[in-house]
């Protein structure tokens, strides 16, 4: 018997509860595997303008992302694992990253960089905008700022690793 | 130490008709190991190269490269496959679901059979073989055919354009490479690899055939789709070529392969120009593994190095340049060859 990864943690105690019952433990693999997805996120990125510019200068050679591991920009959604969303949604776009985001293989995680992907930013009351990317998908990470730094980008590339190790996914 | 793996292989046999085996089964279960032992190396040196490759490209950028992972970020790459192995295994509904999915085993196969002749120390070759270079070579091109498989399996804009790129660049750069090593194998006079490296005993070849060498390194460039001669998988432009629809493991063997095929062409240039085993102090298998990840490192240094270069410009500079100077090559050594023999060396 295998436990669903992207099951709800509620749902996975009592899972494991049952598994238990018939002396079956499954935890050590399953953290293994965590263990090995937290430290390699290959990112796809998305973005408009300003937040992208943070995003390169994290790749590049003053704050390197490859100190992580997180350095592999994937260009195909097919070998990434995640999203980073940096910059507004606009209606016409939406179904398109709706649909990036259903072409990633699972496990796969968001990360909203900046607070247009987080809440629609200056732009949250037009027309065109969408409040935020979690009106198309669940977002596992927050990143604030109008751009955030580098830093913070880390911070929560950081936080989410955290997370995937704890498998709160 | 100079004999220890073949000595390893002799008491195994022993012992294996010491237990009553006939030896024909004995000899059948120590290639079947010997072909393990070349996988297990393949996988495990991929590993080290891929952390190498980011740790490379990092220096060359002004960057740390992986730092978090164990000494150097050394785990860096084990974290990789760990995540690879368990990815979501997609397969587009309208894919040649038999093509696609065969394209990857097909491609490792290839790569993994080029280490049959190629002698990984003196006396260590799987297969002795009298055409081992011709082999290698034709062997070589049949990975055209696998990328192909992917391009059109997938049912991809993306993947078939940049198939077709790929056999287009390798069709060209075929030619050339071939045509250098000609040069070789007139001084050599053979195309058994082991006696090519016998030849070279007073003098490499790399001093003998330095045009060789130059024109065999650019053209083996493009036949591995390596930087500068990436057009095959252009991110900037097609999304990631042929393997634009793989995922998780089905694209991690694309890589291995590719990198398989990377040291099996470095290991053929230690091989062929630089004296394969041989060396002062350390056994001759020591030696190979040395020369050939310097020469890794130089296929590195290239690709971090160079911006990637425009297809009709890739192409031309095959027709254009590589294949005259090779030609050229082969005359200038045929009548060298001629006058040293007029001259009585």
């Amino acid at each position: 018997m295998v436990l669903k990864t992207d099951a709800g943690s509620a749902n996975l105690a009592s899972d494991i509860e049952q598994l238990e019952k018939h002396n079956i433990i499954v935890t050590t693999l399953e953290k293994i595997w965590n263990w090995g997805r937290a430290r390699s996120f290959w990112p796809l990125s998305y973005g408009c303008n300003c937040c992208p510019i943070e995003m390169m200068a994290s790749g590049a050679a003053r704050f390197d992302i490859a100190r992580y591991g997180y350095e592999v920009f994937r260009a195909s959604p097919r070998q990434a694992d995640l999203l980073i969303v940096a910059g507004p949604i606009t209606l016409k776009m939406a179904p398109v990253v709706k649909r990036i985001y259903e072409q990633m293989p699972s496990p796969k995680w968001v990360v909203a960089m900046g607070n247009c992907a987080t809440s629609g930013g200056p732009f949250r009351d037009g027309y065109s905008i969408l409040p935020g990317a979690d009106a198309l998908f669940k977002v596992d990470m927050y990143v604030p700022g109008c751009p955030p730094r580098p830093e913070a980008l880390f911070h929560g590339l950081l936080e989410l690793k955290k997370k995937v190790e704890r498998g709160e996914y | 130490m100079e004999t220890i793996f073949i000595d390893i292989a002799e008491f195994l046999t022993s012992w294996m008709v010491g237990l009553g085996l006939a030896p024909l089964w004995a000899d059948l279960i120590i290639t079947i190991l010997q072909w393990a032992v070349i996988v297990l190396i393949i996988t495990v040196n991929t590993i080290v190269l891929v952390w190498m490759e980011r740790k490379v490209s990092g220096f060359i950028q002004e960057r740390i490269g992986p730092n978090r992972l164990g000494p150097f970020g050394a785990f860096q790459t084990i974290a990789d496959t760990l995540k690879l192995l368990t990815k979501e295994d997609i397969v587009p509904a309208r894919a040649d679901k038999l093509i696609f999915k065969t394209a990857p085993m097909f491609f490792i196969i290839v790569s993994v059979m080029l280490y049959a002749v190629l002698p990984l120390g003196n006396n260590m070759a799987v297969v002795n073989l009298n055409v081992g270079l011709f082999y290698f070579i034709s062997l070589g091109s049949l990975s055209t055919i696998c990328l192909l498989m992917a391009g059109w399996g997938s049912n991809n804009k993306w993947s078939l354009v940049g198939a077709m790129r790929s056999v287009a660049q390798m069709i060209s750069y075929e030619i050339p490479l071939a045509f250098s090593l000609l040069g070789v194998v007139m001084i050599a006079g053979s195309l058994n690899l082991s006696d090519i490296v016998t030849a070279q005993n007073r003098l490499w070849f790399i001093i003998l055939q330095p045009v060789a060498f130059i024109v065999y390194f650019i053209a083996a460039t493009a036949e591995l789709n390596r930087g500068p001669f990436d057009m095959p998988e252009a991110e900037q432009e097609l999304t990631a070529g042929a393997y634009t629809e793989y995922t998780g493991m089905r694209w991690a063997l694309f890589f291995l392969a590719e990198y398989t095929n990377l040291v099996a062409v470095s290991a053929l240039a230690a091989t062929l120009f630089f004296g394969g085993g041989q060396g002062p102090l350390l056994p001759s298998w020591l030696w190979i593994i040395i020369k050939t990840y310097l020469i890794m490192l130089v296929f590195m240094w290239m690709k971090w190095t160079f911006p990637r270069i425009r297809m009709d410009h890739l192409l031309s500079f095959s027709w254009k340049v590589l294949i005259p100077v090779s030609l050229a090559n082969i005359l200038v050594t045929g009548a060298g060859l001629e006058l040293f023999r007029w001259m009585g060396w």
